[in-house]
């Protein structure tokens, strides 16, 4: 299982406590990912990713293991502790405020 | 018994008040959305219980909200507003050319027969419809389309239409856009036309020109659909004429400049409005937080004061953030950048704060209920 952390404005939206676990079939990748969560949580369609062109939303970052992947492609494989639940991908909105 | 409910949408969340016909006794629930920018809320004239919301991030763009039970709970409603066919571009605030973008909705206005019929005016300036209670939204692409679109620029608040105005007798409609200025359909939302004579703005190299003028809001009289009152960025202007042609009724107003106008519920010829002092300083002129209303349809204004602070008073209050109720002794509410909503009871006479400390309030609107 996938486990995904998602920023408490996205749990509100989407209605959970606490972590996401997702399965997710053939390469684990930010958008196998991400289509999996949207596709459980349709609500989340177009604050993470725009609805059309699959953009990463400016203000959203993508984190795992300590790194951040925001910038890969979303067709690079995700590092394999994700792939095996062993740790999270976590969805932040990036930081803003004084 | 008759009741009264305002919608308040804020920087942070939205706001539900509640009051029975005599709206002494207010009851606040909220905020709904909290942390997220609540630029509308509106419910359908068709079934009050019905209520669209706009809730919006720089984080997370937007989620439309929509209510079934009077705004006690919500659900989320389709979110994907897709321009139609290629976007095109509209003057940057430099002049050169820019993509169309979506950014946010800035107004819901529900058809008035059918609660699952709304029209969404968003930035980038389009306008969109849903006629299944807000689950697909599909854009209105006559208005880019007409022509003008590559000539209209954003304002301060960015290229966004905020103001929709059903003609309930036909399919006419009007929309508002800063800084584009008011188009007109006559065939429900297919096809447009600007409908700008008479206006003037200076930052204009023709002060005259057919679009491009920065309109704050227009307001009309559901009974007189062809009359209009509009707040301009600077100037207070009507038409008889439905828009094709408009001319100026400031008067003796303290400061022409301002966001909000509405019309009396029972009387097409008195208005209301809040004098700004400029463009670059957003509130009352002297510190006095003072509705100015006018019996004569513009040009002869009376100040109102009593209930609202007259002195170190530096608010302001926006577009979409000024209503009436229809009861018998006309309600008028508004809100302010402070975080007050005020009421009065007596269509202007006295006024009274029902919330005071709410975030900055974006949008006010009122529902009747029976």
């Amino acid at each position: 299982m996938i486990r995904v952390v998602l920023p408490a404005h996205l749990r509100t939206l989407a209605r959970v406590d606490g972590e996401v676990q997702l399965e997710v079939r053939g390469e684990v990748t930010q958008r196998s990912v991400l289509d999996e969560l949207e596709a459980r949580y349709p609500t989340l369609c177009g604050t993470m990713r725009d609805h059309v062109t699959k953009q990463r939303r400016a203000f959203v970052r993508f984190f795992a293991c300590e790194q951040d992947l925001s910038h890969e492609s979303p067709d690079t494989p995700l590092p394999d502790r994700v792939a095996k639940g062993a740790e999270p991908f976590l969805v932040v909105g990036a930081i803003a405020g004084g | 018994m008759s009741g009264v409910r305002v919608l308040v949408g804020t920087h942070k969340g939205a706001f539900v008040l509640t009051s029975d016909g005599k709206r002494k006794k207010w009851d606040i629930s909220g905020p709904y959305f909290a942390g997220w920018e609540i630029y509308h809320v509106k419910g359908s004239p068709a079934d009050p219980n019905r209520l669209y919301a706009s809730q919006t991030s720089g984080w997370f763009g937007q989620v439309v909200q929509r209510s079934n039970d009077g705004g006690k709970t919500w659900e989320t409603a389709g979110n994907k507003f897709v321009y139609d066919g290629i976007p095109g571009t509209h003057q940057w605030y430099d002049g050169t050319p820019h993509p169309w973008e979506f950014k946010r909705v800035w107004h819901f206005e529900p058809a008035l027969h059918d609660p699952d019929t709304v029209y969404a005016g968003v930035e980038d300036a389009a306008l969109f419809q849903t006629t299944d209670g807000g689950r697909n939204w599909q854009e209105l692409s006559g208005l880019r389309g007409h022509g003008s679109g590559p000539r209209w620029q954003p304002g301060g608040g960015g290229l966004c239409l905020h103001t929709i105005v059903l003609d309930p007798s036909n399919s006419r409609m009007f929309i508002a856009i800063s800084a584009a200025g008011v188009f007109r359909s006559d065939d429900g939302g297919r096809s447009w036309q600007p409908r700008n004579q008479g206006l003037g703005s200076n930052f204009l190299p023709d002060p005259s020109a057919d679009v491009g003028h920065c309109v704050h809001h227009i307001a009309v009289h559901q009974s007189r659909p062809d009359v209009l009152f509009m707040q301009k960025h600077w100037d207070v202007m009507r038409s008889d004429n439905a828009g094709e042609s408009w001319q100026e009724v400031s008067g003796n107003l303290p400061s022409d400049f301002g966001f909000a106008i509405d019309v009396h519920a029972h009387e097409p010829e008195t208005i209301y409005v809040v004098p700004i002092k400029s463009d670059s300083e957003h509130y009352p002129p002297d510190g006095k937080l003072r509705v100015y209303r006018s019996r004569t349809g513009g040009n002869e204004w009376e100040a109102l004061t009593n209930g609202l602070p007259q002195q170190d008073c530096y608010v302001n209050v926006l577009r979409d953030a000024m209503a009436v109720d229809s009861l018998d002794e006309c309600g008028v509410y508004f809100g302010t950048t402070g975080g007050q909503v005020y009421a009065s009871n007596d269509a202007g006479d006295t006024w009274a704060p029902i919330a005071r400390d709410l975030p900055a309030v974006f949008s006010v609107e009122v529902q009747t209920l029976e």
